[in-house]
Protein backbone atom coordinates (compact mmCIF):
# COMPACT_ATOMS: atom_id res chain seq x y z
CA UNK A 1 0.00 0.00 0.00
CA UNK A 2 1.20 3.49 -0.64
CA UNK A 3 -0.09 6.84 0.46
CA UNK A 4 -0.49 9.26 -2.44
CA UNK A 5 -0.69 13.04 -2.47
CA UNK A 6 -4.46 12.98 -2.61
CA UNK A 7 -4.55 10.96 0.61
CA UNK A 8 -2.05 13.31 2.26
CA UNK A 9 -4.29 16.27 1.38
CA UNK A 10 -7.29 14.40 2.78
CA UNK A 11 -5.53 13.59 6.08
CA UNK A 12 -4.30 17.16 6.36
CA UNK A 13 -7.92 18.36 6.08
CA UNK A 14 -9.00 15.92 8.78
CA UNK A 15 -6.05 17.01 10.94
CA UNK A 16 -6.78 20.71 10.38
CA UNK A 17 -3.18 21.29 9.34
CA UNK A 18 -2.64 23.25 6.13
CA UNK A 19 -0.19 21.53 3.82
CA UNK A 20 1.21 22.99 0.59
CA UNK A 21 2.38 20.81 -2.31
CA UNK A 22 6.02 20.79 -1.30
CA UNK A 23 5.20 19.77 2.27
CA UNK A 24 2.75 17.16 1.02
CA UNK A 25 5.45 15.49 -1.06
CA UNK A 26 7.85 15.33 1.87
CA UNK A 27 5.06 13.96 4.10
CA UNK A 28 4.20 11.30 1.53
CA UNK A 29 7.80 10.03 1.56
CA UNK A 30 7.97 9.99 5.37
CA UNK A 31 4.56 8.42 5.90
CA UNK A 32 5.20 5.73 3.32
CA UNK A 33 8.43 4.71 5.02
CA UNK A 34 6.70 4.70 8.42
CA UNK A 35 3.75 2.66 7.15
CA UNK A 36 6.07 0.19 5.47
CA UNK A 37 7.57 -0.34 8.90
CA UNK A 38 4.13 -0.59 10.54
CA UNK A 39 2.85 -3.19 8.04
CA UNK A 40 4.97 -5.76 9.86
CA UNK A 41 1.94 -6.28 12.11
CA UNK A 42 0.17 -8.04 9.24
CA UNK A 43 2.46 -11.03 9.78
CA UNK A 44 0.42 -11.83 12.88
CA UNK A 45 -2.99 -13.45 12.96
CA UNK A 46 -4.86 -11.65 15.72
CA UNK A 47 -8.44 -12.73 14.93
CA UNK A 48 -8.91 -14.29 18.34
CA UNK A 49 -7.08 -11.66 20.38
CA UNK A 50 -9.02 -9.12 22.40
CA UNK A 51 -7.79 -5.55 21.88
CA UNK A 52 -6.00 -3.97 24.85
CA UNK A 53 -7.23 -0.43 25.42
CA UNK A 54 -5.70 0.23 28.82
CA UNK A 55 -3.15 -1.53 30.99
CA UNK A 56 -4.63 0.03 34.11
CA UNK A 57 -6.95 -2.67 35.39
CA UNK A 58 -9.21 -0.31 37.21
CA UNK A 59 -12.80 0.77 36.96
CA UNK A 60 -13.58 4.43 36.73
CA UNK A 61 -14.53 5.92 40.08
CA UNK A 62 -17.52 8.16 40.52
CA UNK A 63 -17.32 11.43 42.41
CA UNK A 64 -19.79 14.12 43.28
CA UNK A 65 -20.06 16.91 40.76
CA UNK A 66 -18.77 19.88 42.73
CA UNK A 67 -17.26 23.14 41.60
CA UNK A 68 -13.72 23.26 42.97
CA UNK A 69 -12.16 26.18 41.12
CA UNK A 70 -14.10 29.41 41.44
CA UNK A 71 -13.62 32.87 39.97
CA UNK A 72 -10.86 31.90 37.61
CA UNK A 73 -12.39 33.42 34.47
CA UNK A 74 -9.93 36.27 34.26
CA UNK A 75 -6.94 33.99 34.72
CA UNK A 76 -8.21 31.67 32.01
CA UNK A 77 -9.09 34.47 29.58
CA UNK A 78 -5.62 35.96 30.07
CA UNK A 79 -4.12 33.03 28.13
CA UNK A 80 -6.27 33.53 25.04
CA UNK A 81 -4.73 35.02 21.89
CA UNK A 82 -7.75 37.27 21.39
CA UNK A 83 -10.55 38.19 23.75
CA UNK A 84 -12.82 41.04 24.76
CA UNK A 85 -12.35 40.47 28.51
CA UNK A 86 -15.46 38.31 28.81
CA UNK A 87 -15.26 36.02 25.79
CA UNK A 88 -12.81 34.26 23.52
CA UNK A 89 -12.88 35.93 20.13
CA UNK A 90 -12.67 33.98 16.86
CA UNK A 91 -12.95 35.01 13.19
CA UNK A 92 -16.52 35.70 12.11
CA UNK A 93 -18.47 32.46 11.65
CA UNK A 94 -21.95 33.69 10.68
CA UNK A 95 -22.34 35.99 7.69
CA UNK B 1 33.43 25.77 47.96
CA UNK B 2 30.49 26.76 45.78
CA UNK B 3 31.57 24.51 42.90
CA UNK B 4 31.52 21.48 45.18
CA UNK B 5 27.87 21.98 46.11
CA UNK B 6 26.59 21.09 42.65
CA UNK B 7 28.67 17.90 42.62
CA UNK B 8 26.81 16.56 45.64
CA UNK B 9 24.11 13.97 45.31
CA UNK B 10 20.60 14.74 46.56
CA UNK B 11 21.16 12.64 49.69
CA UNK B 12 24.32 14.59 50.53
CA UNK B 13 22.58 17.93 50.00
CA UNK B 14 19.65 16.92 52.20
CA UNK B 15 22.04 15.73 54.91
CA UNK B 16 24.00 18.99 54.76
CA UNK B 17 20.81 21.04 55.05
CA UNK B 18 19.55 18.96 57.95
CA UNK B 19 22.89 19.30 59.75
CA UNK B 20 22.83 23.04 58.99
CA UNK B 21 26.15 22.84 57.14
CA UNK B 22 24.53 24.41 54.08
CA UNK B 23 21.57 26.73 53.68
CA UNK B 24 18.94 26.45 51.00
CA UNK B 25 20.11 29.80 49.67
CA UNK B 26 23.73 28.62 49.31
CA UNK B 27 22.62 25.52 47.45
CA UNK B 28 20.14 27.36 45.25
CA UNK B 29 22.70 30.03 44.42
CA UNK B 30 25.32 27.39 43.53
CA UNK B 31 22.99 25.68 41.05
CA UNK B 32 21.92 29.02 39.56
CA UNK B 33 25.56 30.15 39.16
CA UNK B 34 26.48 26.94 37.40
CA UNK B 35 23.35 27.08 35.24
CA UNK B 36 24.23 30.61 34.16
CA UNK B 37 27.66 29.41 33.03
CA UNK B 38 26.04 26.54 31.16
CA UNK B 39 23.89 28.35 28.60
CA UNK B 40 25.59 26.45 25.79
CA UNK B 41 23.89 23.23 26.94
CA UNK B 42 20.53 24.95 26.27
CA UNK B 43 18.77 22.91 28.95
CA UNK B 44 16.46 25.65 30.18
CA UNK B 45 13.38 26.88 28.35
CA UNK B 46 12.32 29.11 31.24
CA UNK B 47 14.44 30.16 34.20
CA UNK B 48 12.83 31.04 37.50
CA UNK B 49 15.98 32.04 39.39
CA UNK B 50 14.93 35.18 41.26
CA UNK B 51 11.80 33.53 42.53
CA UNK B 52 13.88 30.47 43.52
CA UNK B 53 16.28 32.61 45.56
CA UNK B 54 13.34 34.33 47.20
CA UNK B 55 11.84 30.95 48.19
CA UNK B 56 15.23 29.69 49.43
CA UNK B 57 15.59 32.76 51.64
CA UNK B 58 12.12 32.18 53.03
CA UNK B 59 12.91 28.53 53.68
CA UNK B 60 16.08 29.43 55.59
CA UNK B 61 14.22 31.87 57.80
CA UNK B 62 11.93 29.11 59.03
CA UNK B 63 13.39 25.78 57.89
CA UNK B 64 11.20 22.71 58.17
CA UNK B 65 13.80 19.97 58.35
CA UNK B 66 11.26 17.17 58.59
CA UNK B 67 10.56 17.46 54.89
CA UNK B 68 12.13 15.05 52.40
CA UNK B 69 13.41 17.77 50.04
CA UNK B 70 14.10 20.61 52.51
CA UNK B 71 14.90 23.74 50.49
CA UNK B 72 16.31 21.70 47.60
CA UNK B 73 16.23 23.53 44.23
CA UNK B 74 14.93 21.42 41.36
CA UNK B 75 14.35 22.11 37.66
CA UNK B 76 11.65 20.04 35.92
CA UNK B 77 10.78 19.05 32.37
CA UNK B 78 8.68 21.70 30.63
CA UNK B 79 5.87 19.23 30.14
CA UNK B 80 4.63 19.67 33.72
CA UNK B 81 2.18 22.50 34.22
CA UNK B 82 3.49 24.87 36.86
CA UNK B 83 1.09 27.46 38.22
CA UNK B 84 1.94 30.98 37.02
CA UNK B 85 5.15 29.76 35.36
CA UNK B 86 5.16 29.46 31.56
CA UNK B 87 4.80 25.87 30.32
CA UNK B 88 5.58 25.24 26.65
CA UNK B 89 6.00 21.47 26.09
CA UNK B 90 8.85 22.55 23.79
CA UNK B 91 6.33 23.90 21.28
CA UNK B 92 5.72 27.21 19.55
CA UNK B 93 2.00 26.60 19.93
CA UNK B 94 2.32 26.87 23.75
CA UNK B 95 5.06 29.51 23.62
CA UNK B 96 3.09 31.96 25.77
CA UNK B 97 0.98 29.57 27.86
CA UNK B 98 0.89 30.24 31.60
CA UNK B 99 -0.99 27.50 33.51
CA UNK B 100 -3.50 28.44 36.16
CA UNK B 101 -2.92 25.15 37.97
CA UNK B 102 -0.11 22.87 39.10
CA UNK B 103 0.55 19.28 38.05
CA UNK B 104 0.13 16.74 40.86
CA UNK B 105 3.68 15.37 40.64
CA UNK B 106 5.28 18.81 40.82
CA UNK B 107 2.92 19.79 43.66
CA UNK B 108 4.14 16.66 45.49
CA UNK B 109 7.76 17.80 45.32
CA UNK B 110 6.96 21.38 46.42
CA UNK B 111 4.99 19.91 49.34
CA UNK B 112 8.22 18.22 50.46
CA UNK B 113 10.09 21.53 50.46
CA UNK B 114 11.62 21.60 46.97
CA UNK B 115 12.05 24.89 45.10
CA UNK B 116 11.49 25.37 41.34
CA UNK B 117 14.65 26.47 39.48
CA UNK B 118 13.12 26.49 36.03
CA UNK B 119 11.62 24.48 33.20
CA UNK B 120 13.76 22.13 31.16
CA UNK B 121 13.97 21.67 27.42
CA UNK B 122 12.39 18.62 25.78
CA UNK B 123 11.30 17.36 22.39
CA UNK B 124 8.13 19.08 21.20
CA UNK B 125 5.19 17.47 23.04
CA UNK B 126 7.71 14.78 24.12
CA UNK B 127 7.82 13.44 20.56
CA UNK B 128 11.43 12.63 19.81
CA UNK B 129 14.47 10.67 20.91
CA UNK B 130 17.17 13.31 20.58
CA UNK B 131 15.71 16.61 21.83
CA UNK B 132 16.06 17.94 18.28
CA UNK B 133 12.34 18.55 17.73
CA UNK B 134 12.11 21.27 20.41
CA UNK B 135 11.01 24.71 19.21
CA UNK B 136 13.64 26.05 21.63
CA UNK B 137 16.55 24.32 19.93
CA UNK B 138 18.88 21.37 20.49
CA UNK B 139 20.14 20.40 23.89
CA UNK B 140 23.84 19.56 24.21
CA UNK B 141 24.95 16.44 26.05
CA UNK B 142 27.43 17.27 28.86
CA UNK B 143 29.36 14.14 27.84
CA UNK B 144 30.62 15.67 24.57
CA UNK B 145 30.03 18.62 22.26
CA UNK B 146 27.44 18.19 19.49
CA UNK B 147 26.19 14.94 20.99
CA UNK B 148 22.44 14.53 21.52
CA UNK B 149 21.33 13.95 25.12
CA UNK B 150 18.56 11.65 23.94
CA UNK B 151 14.90 12.48 24.29
CA UNK B 152 12.36 13.44 24.90
CA UNK B 153 13.53 14.33 28.45
CA UNK B 154 16.86 15.55 26.99
CA UNK B 155 17.04 18.82 28.93
CA UNK B 156 16.27 16.93 32.13
CA UNK B 157 18.99 14.34 31.51
CA UNK B 158 21.60 16.96 30.57
CA UNK B 159 20.67 19.08 33.59
CA UNK B 160 21.25 16.18 36.00
CA UNK B 161 24.41 14.90 34.28
CA UNK B 162 25.75 18.46 33.96
CA UNK B 163 25.00 19.15 37.66
CA UNK B 164 22.55 21.97 37.00
CA UNK B 165 19.89 20.36 39.18
CA UNK B 166 20.44 17.65 41.81
CA UNK B 167 17.52 15.55 40.54
CA UNK B 168 14.63 16.05 38.17
CA UNK B 169 11.41 14.58 36.90
CA UNK B 170 10.82 13.61 33.30
CA UNK B 171 8.08 11.79 31.43
CA UNK B 172 8.32 8.52 29.52
CA UNK B 173 5.88 7.45 26.80
CA UNK B 174 8.18 5.10 24.85
CA UNK B 175 11.56 5.56 26.53
CA UNK B 176 11.78 9.31 27.12
CA UNK B 177 13.27 8.92 30.62
CA UNK B 178 15.36 5.77 30.19
CA UNK B 179 16.96 6.50 26.81
CA UNK B 180 18.27 10.00 27.74
CA UNK B 181 19.33 8.66 31.16
CA UNK B 182 21.37 6.03 29.31
CA UNK B 183 22.85 8.60 26.89
CA UNK B 184 24.02 10.90 29.70
CA UNK B 185 25.17 8.38 32.31
CA UNK B 186 22.44 8.88 34.90
CA UNK B 187 19.63 6.83 36.50
CA UNK B 188 16.05 7.10 35.21
CA UNK B 189 12.92 5.26 36.28
CA UNK B 190 9.71 4.81 34.28
CA UNK B 191 7.15 3.78 36.91
CA UNK B 192 4.22 1.41 36.47
CA UNK B 193 1.36 2.98 34.51
CA UNK B 194 -0.97 4.49 37.11
CA UNK B 195 1.75 5.00 39.73
CA UNK B 196 2.29 8.73 39.17
CA UNK B 197 -0.60 11.04 38.42
CA UNK B 198 -0.87 12.40 34.88
CA UNK B 199 -2.88 15.42 36.10
CA UNK B 200 -1.35 18.62 34.77
CA UNK B 201 1.13 16.93 32.44
CA UNK B 202 0.79 18.04 28.83
CA UNK B 203 -0.69 14.90 27.25
CA UNK B 204 1.04 12.97 24.46
CA UNK B 205 -0.32 9.39 24.46
CA UNK B 206 -2.53 8.96 27.48
CA UNK B 207 -2.42 5.15 27.73
CA UNK B 208 1.40 5.22 27.79
CA UNK B 209 2.50 8.48 29.47
CA UNK B 210 4.12 8.25 32.90
CA UNK B 211 6.16 10.74 34.93
CA UNK B 212 9.26 9.46 36.67
CA UNK B 213 12.43 10.41 38.52
CA UNK B 214 15.91 11.04 37.05
CA UNK B 215 18.92 11.20 39.37
CA UNK B 216 22.65 10.69 39.74
CA UNK B 217 22.20 7.46 41.66
CA UNK B 218 19.62 4.80 42.54
CA UNK B 219 19.06 5.97 46.12
CA UNK B 220 18.13 9.51 45.04
CA UNK B 221 15.92 8.03 42.36
CA UNK B 222 14.11 5.88 44.96
CA UNK B 223 13.54 8.88 47.21
CA UNK B 224 12.08 10.96 44.41
CA UNK B 225 9.83 8.11 43.27
CA UNK B 226 8.51 7.79 46.82
CA UNK B 227 7.56 11.48 46.73
CA UNK B 228 5.97 11.74 43.29
CA UNK B 229 4.02 8.47 43.34
CA UNK B 230 0.64 9.15 44.97
CA UNK B 231 -2.93 8.16 44.26
CA UNK B 232 -4.77 11.08 42.67
CA UNK B 233 -8.49 11.30 42.05
CA UNK B 234 -7.82 13.96 39.40
CA UNK B 235 -6.35 11.29 37.09
CA UNK B 236 -8.94 8.63 36.21
CA UNK B 237 -6.19 6.06 35.54
CA UNK B 238 -4.29 6.72 38.77
CA UNK B 239 -4.18 3.45 40.67
CA UNK B 240 -4.83 3.15 44.40
CA UNK B 241 -2.26 0.61 45.60
CA UNK B 242 -0.01 0.41 48.63
CA UNK B 243 3.09 2.39 47.79
CA UNK B 244 6.39 1.57 49.46
CA UNK B 245 8.74 4.02 51.09
CA UNK B 246 11.14 3.12 48.32
CA UNK B 247 14.24 4.84 49.71
CA UNK B 248 13.78 3.45 53.24
CA UNK B 249 13.12 -0.08 52.06
CA UNK B 250 15.99 -0.04 49.59
CA UNK B 251 18.31 -3.04 50.00
CA UNK B 252 21.28 -4.47 48.16
CA UNK B 253 20.30 -7.97 49.15
CA UNK B 254 18.93 -9.50 45.96
CA UNK B 255 20.14 -13.02 46.65
CA UNK B 256 18.05 -15.65 44.91
CA UNK B 257 16.17 -13.13 42.73
CA UNK B 258 15.40 -14.63 39.35
CA UNK B 259 16.43 -12.37 36.48
CA UNK B 260 15.33 -13.15 32.93
CA UNK B 261 17.42 -12.54 29.81
CA UNK B 262 15.17 -12.23 26.72
CA UNK B 263 16.80 -13.61 23.61
CA UNK B 264 14.73 -11.37 21.31
CA UNK B 265 16.59 -8.31 22.59
CA UNK B 266 19.69 -9.49 20.75
CA UNK B 267 18.79 -7.50 17.63
CA UNK B 268 20.47 -7.47 14.22
CA UNK B 269 23.19 -4.90 13.84
CA UNK B 270 23.51 -4.26 17.56
CA UNK B 271 27.07 -3.02 18.25
CA UNK B 272 29.42 -5.50 19.90
CA UNK B 273 29.93 -3.17 22.85
CA UNK B 274 26.23 -3.34 23.73
CA UNK B 275 26.33 -7.13 23.72
CA UNK B 276 29.46 -7.03 25.89
CA UNK B 277 27.82 -4.59 28.28
CA UNK B 278 24.83 -6.88 28.58
CA UNK B 279 27.09 -9.88 29.33
CA UNK B 280 28.89 -7.84 31.97
CA UNK B 281 25.54 -6.89 33.45
CA UNK B 282 24.56 -10.55 33.64
CA UNK B 283 27.81 -11.27 35.48
CA UNK B 284 27.22 -8.39 37.92
CA UNK B 285 23.74 -9.71 38.64
CA UNK B 286 25.18 -13.16 39.30
CA UNK B 287 27.84 -11.65 41.56
CA UNK B 288 25.01 -10.09 43.56
CA UNK B 289 23.53 -13.53 44.08
CA UNK B 290 20.80 -13.38 41.45
CA UNK B 291 19.84 -16.40 39.40
CA UNK B 292 19.93 -15.89 35.61
CA UNK B 293 17.22 -17.50 33.49
CA UNK B 294 16.92 -17.44 29.69
CA UNK B 295 13.47 -16.28 28.65
CA UNK B 296 11.56 -15.50 25.49
CA UNK B 297 9.36 -12.51 24.67
CA UNK B 298 8.29 -13.65 21.19
CA UNK B 299 6.43 -10.50 20.10
CA UNK B 300 9.25 -8.05 20.86
CA UNK B 301 9.84 -7.11 17.21
CA UNK B 302 6.20 -6.05 16.88
CA UNK B 303 6.42 -3.53 19.73
CA UNK B 304 7.73 -0.56 17.74
CA UNK B 305 5.22 -0.88 14.88
CA UNK B 306 2.45 -1.20 17.49
CA UNK B 307 3.72 1.85 19.32
CA UNK B 308 3.83 3.90 16.11
CA UNK B 309 0.11 3.31 15.67
CA UNK B 310 -1.10 3.59 19.26
CA UNK B 311 0.97 6.63 20.29
CA UNK B 312 0.23 8.82 17.22
CA UNK B 313 -3.46 7.84 17.37
CA UNK B 314 -3.75 9.02 20.95
CA UNK B 315 -1.59 12.07 20.19
CA UNK B 316 -3.74 13.15 17.25
CA UNK B 317 -6.74 13.19 19.50
CA UNK B 318 -4.98 14.80 22.50
CA UNK B 319 -3.50 17.53 20.31
CA UNK B 320 -6.84 18.42 18.73
CA UNK B 321 -7.25 20.93 21.57
CA UNK B 322 -4.57 23.23 20.10
CA UNK B 323 -6.78 25.35 17.88
CA UNK B 324 -5.57 28.86 18.63
CA UNK B 325 -8.77 29.85 20.42
CA UNK B 326 -8.46 29.57 24.19
CA UNK B 327 -4.69 29.68 24.69
CA UNK B 328 -1.41 29.47 22.84
CA UNK B 329 -0.30 30.67 19.44
CA UNK B 330 -2.82 31.81 16.81
CA UNK B 331 -2.11 32.47 13.14
CA UNK B 332 -4.22 34.88 11.09
CA UNK B 333 -6.79 33.23 8.86
CA UNK B 334 -9.44 34.29 6.38
CA UNK B 335 -12.10 32.41 8.32
CA UNK B 336 -12.36 30.08 11.29
CA UNK B 337 -11.24 26.89 9.49
CA UNK B 338 -8.41 28.72 7.75
CA UNK B 339 -7.32 30.10 11.14
CA UNK B 340 -7.30 26.56 12.65
CA UNK B 341 -5.32 25.10 9.76
CA UNK B 342 -2.72 27.87 9.66
CA UNK B 343 -2.38 27.94 13.46
CA UNK B 344 -1.63 24.22 13.56
CA UNK B 345 0.60 24.33 10.49
CA UNK B 346 2.71 27.20 11.86
CA UNK B 347 2.43 26.26 15.53
CA UNK B 348 3.48 22.60 15.39
CA UNK B 349 6.89 21.41 14.24
CA UNK B 350 7.48 18.80 11.53
CA UNK B 351 7.66 15.70 13.77
CA UNK B 352 4.48 16.62 15.65
CA UNK B 353 2.64 17.23 12.38
CA UNK B 354 3.88 13.89 11.06
CA UNK B 355 2.55 12.06 14.11
CA UNK B 356 -0.79 13.87 14.08
CA UNK B 357 -1.16 12.87 10.42
CA UNK B 358 -0.26 9.21 11.13
CA UNK B 359 -2.68 9.16 14.05
CA UNK B 360 -5.48 10.80 12.09
CA UNK B 361 -4.97 8.32 9.26
CA UNK B 362 -5.00 5.17 11.42
CA UNK B 363 -8.15 6.38 13.17
CA UNK B 364 -9.93 7.45 9.99
CA UNK B 365 -12.89 5.69 8.48
CA UNK B 366 -11.89 2.54 6.63
CA UNK B 367 -8.50 2.22 8.34
CA UNK B 368 -9.45 2.02 12.02
CA UNK B 369 -9.79 -1.77 12.07
CA UNK B 370 -6.76 -2.46 9.89
CA UNK B 371 -4.41 -0.28 11.91
CA UNK B 372 -5.65 0.93 15.27
CA UNK B 373 -7.62 -2.13 16.33
CA UNK B 374 -4.90 -4.38 14.95
CA UNK B 375 -2.28 -2.56 17.03
CA UNK B 376 -4.40 -2.87 20.17
CA UNK B 377 -4.63 -6.62 19.59
CA UNK B 378 -0.87 -6.93 19.13
CA UNK B 379 -0.43 -4.82 22.25
CA UNK B 380 -2.35 -7.50 24.10
CA UNK B 381 0.04 -10.18 22.77
CA UNK B 382 3.03 -8.12 23.92
CA UNK B 383 1.53 -7.78 27.39
CA UNK B 384 0.76 -11.53 27.47
CA UNK B 385 4.45 -12.25 26.75
CA UNK B 386 5.45 -10.33 29.86
CA UNK B 387 2.66 -11.85 31.99
CA UNK B 388 3.86 -15.31 31.01
CA UNK B 389 7.53 -14.56 31.73
CA UNK B 390 6.79 -12.97 35.10
CA UNK B 391 5.39 -16.29 36.31
CA UNK B 392 8.99 -17.52 36.20
CA UNK B 393 11.20 -14.49 36.92
CA UNK B 394 11.24 -11.48 39.26
CA UNK B 395 12.79 -9.05 36.77
CA UNK B 396 14.23 -8.79 33.26
CA UNK B 397 17.66 -7.41 32.34
CA UNK B 398 18.28 -5.80 28.92
CA UNK B 399 20.39 -3.03 27.42
CA UNK B 400 18.59 0.34 27.65
CA UNK B 401 19.35 1.38 24.08
CA UNK B 402 20.77 -0.27 20.95
CA UNK B 403 23.63 2.29 20.77
CA UNK B 404 25.32 5.09 22.71
CA UNK B 405 24.45 8.76 22.09
CA UNK B 406 24.75 9.90 18.48
CA UNK B 407 25.72 13.23 16.95
CA UNK B 408 23.28 16.09 16.56
CA UNK B 409 21.76 15.91 13.07
CA UNK B 410 22.82 12.32 12.45
CA UNK B 411 19.33 10.79 12.42
CA UNK B 412 17.19 13.87 12.07
CA UNK B 413 16.01 13.25 8.51
CA UNK B 414 15.21 9.58 8.87
CA UNK B 415 12.23 9.11 11.19
CA UNK B 416 12.32 5.30 11.16
CA UNK B 417 16.01 5.12 12.15
CA UNK B 418 15.24 7.61 14.94
CA UNK B 419 12.31 5.47 16.13
CA UNK B 420 14.58 2.39 16.38
CA UNK B 421 16.29 4.03 19.35
CA UNK B 422 13.39 3.03 21.54
CA UNK B 423 13.37 -0.64 20.57
CA UNK B 424 14.19 -1.86 24.12
CA UNK B 425 12.12 0.67 26.01
CA UNK B 426 8.84 0.78 24.08
CA UNK B 427 7.60 -2.74 25.02
CA UNK B 428 7.69 -1.71 28.70
CA UNK B 429 5.30 1.21 28.08
CA UNK B 430 2.97 -0.92 25.98
CA UNK B 431 2.71 -3.42 28.86
CA UNK B 432 2.47 -0.66 31.51
CA UNK B 433 5.42 -2.02 33.49
CA UNK B 434 8.13 -0.26 35.52
CA UNK B 435 11.61 -0.05 34.01
CA UNK B 436 14.80 1.57 35.25
CA UNK B 437 17.93 2.49 33.31
CA UNK B 438 21.23 2.55 35.20
CA UNK B 439 24.61 3.61 33.81
CA UNK B 440 26.73 0.49 33.40
CA UNK B 441 29.79 1.29 31.30
CA UNK B 442 31.29 3.24 28.43
CA UNK B 443 31.75 2.50 24.75
CA UNK B 444 35.06 2.94 22.91
CA UNK B 445 34.36 6.65 22.44
CA UNK B 446 33.92 7.03 26.19
CA UNK B 447 30.16 7.60 25.93
CA UNK B 448 27.95 6.10 28.64
CA UNK B 449 25.84 2.98 28.12
CA UNK B 450 22.88 1.90 30.22
CA UNK B 451 21.26 -1.33 31.34
CA UNK B 452 17.53 -1.61 31.83
CA UNK B 453 15.81 -3.62 34.54
CA UNK B 454 12.13 -4.31 33.92
CA UNK B 455 9.79 -5.35 36.75
CA UNK B 456 6.29 -6.62 37.36
CA UNK B 457 3.57 -4.00 37.61
CA UNK B 458 3.77 -2.14 40.97
CA UNK B 459 7.10 -3.84 41.78
CA UNK B 460 9.24 -0.68 41.66
CA UNK B 461 10.87 -1.66 44.96
CA UNK B 462 12.25 -4.85 43.48
CA UNK B 463 13.83 -3.24 40.41
CA UNK B 464 15.19 -0.39 42.53
CA UNK B 465 16.80 -2.99 44.81
CA UNK B 466 18.37 -4.84 41.88
CA UNK B 467 19.58 -1.54 40.43
CA UNK B 468 20.98 -0.55 43.84
CA UNK B 469 22.88 -3.81 44.22
CA UNK B 470 24.21 -3.73 40.65
CA UNK B 471 25.17 -0.05 40.88
CA UNK B 472 27.64 -0.90 43.64
CA UNK B 473 29.21 -3.74 41.63
CA UNK B 474 29.39 -1.63 38.46
CA UNK B 475 31.04 1.35 40.17
CA UNK B 476 30.22 3.67 37.23
CA UNK B 477 31.87 7.10 37.13
CA UNK B 478 30.42 9.65 34.73
CA UNK B 479 33.06 11.46 32.67
CA UNK B 480 32.05 15.11 32.83
CA UNK B 481 34.85 17.54 31.98
CA UNK B 482 32.77 20.75 31.90
CA UNK B 483 33.69 21.32 28.23
CA UNK B 484 30.93 23.89 27.85
CA UNK B 485 32.13 26.13 30.69
CA UNK B 486 34.58 28.73 29.45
Amino acid sequence: MSIDLKTIKHISKLSRISVDDQKAEKLAVDLNSIFKFIEKLNELNTDKVKPLTSVAETTLKLRSDEVKSKDIRNEIIKNSPQDNEDYFVVPKVIE
Amino acid sequence: MMSDITKQSLSELVKNIKEKKLSSKEITKAFIDRSQKSKELNVYISEDYSSALEKAKKFDEKPNLDLKLPGIPIAVKDLFCTKNVRTTAGSKILNNFVPTYESTVTQNIWNEGAILLGKLNCDEFAMGSSNETSFFGNVQNPIDKNLVPGGSSGGSASAVAGQLTPITIGTDTGGSIRQPASFTGIVGLKPTYGSCSRYGIVAFASSLDQAGPMAQNVKDCALLQEIISTYDSKDSTSIDFKRNEYSKELTKNIKGKKIGIPKEYRVDGMPKEIEELWQKGIQYAKDCGAEIIDITLPHTSYALPTYYIVAPAEASSNLARYDGVKYGFRAKGENLIDMYEKTRSEGFGAEVQRRIMIGTYVLSSGYYDAYYLKAQRVRKLIKNDFDEVFKKVDAILTPSTPSSAFKIGEKKDDPVSMYLNDIFTVPVNLAGLPGISIPAGHDLKGYPLGLQIIGKAFDEQNILNIAYAMEEKIGFKNKINDWWIK
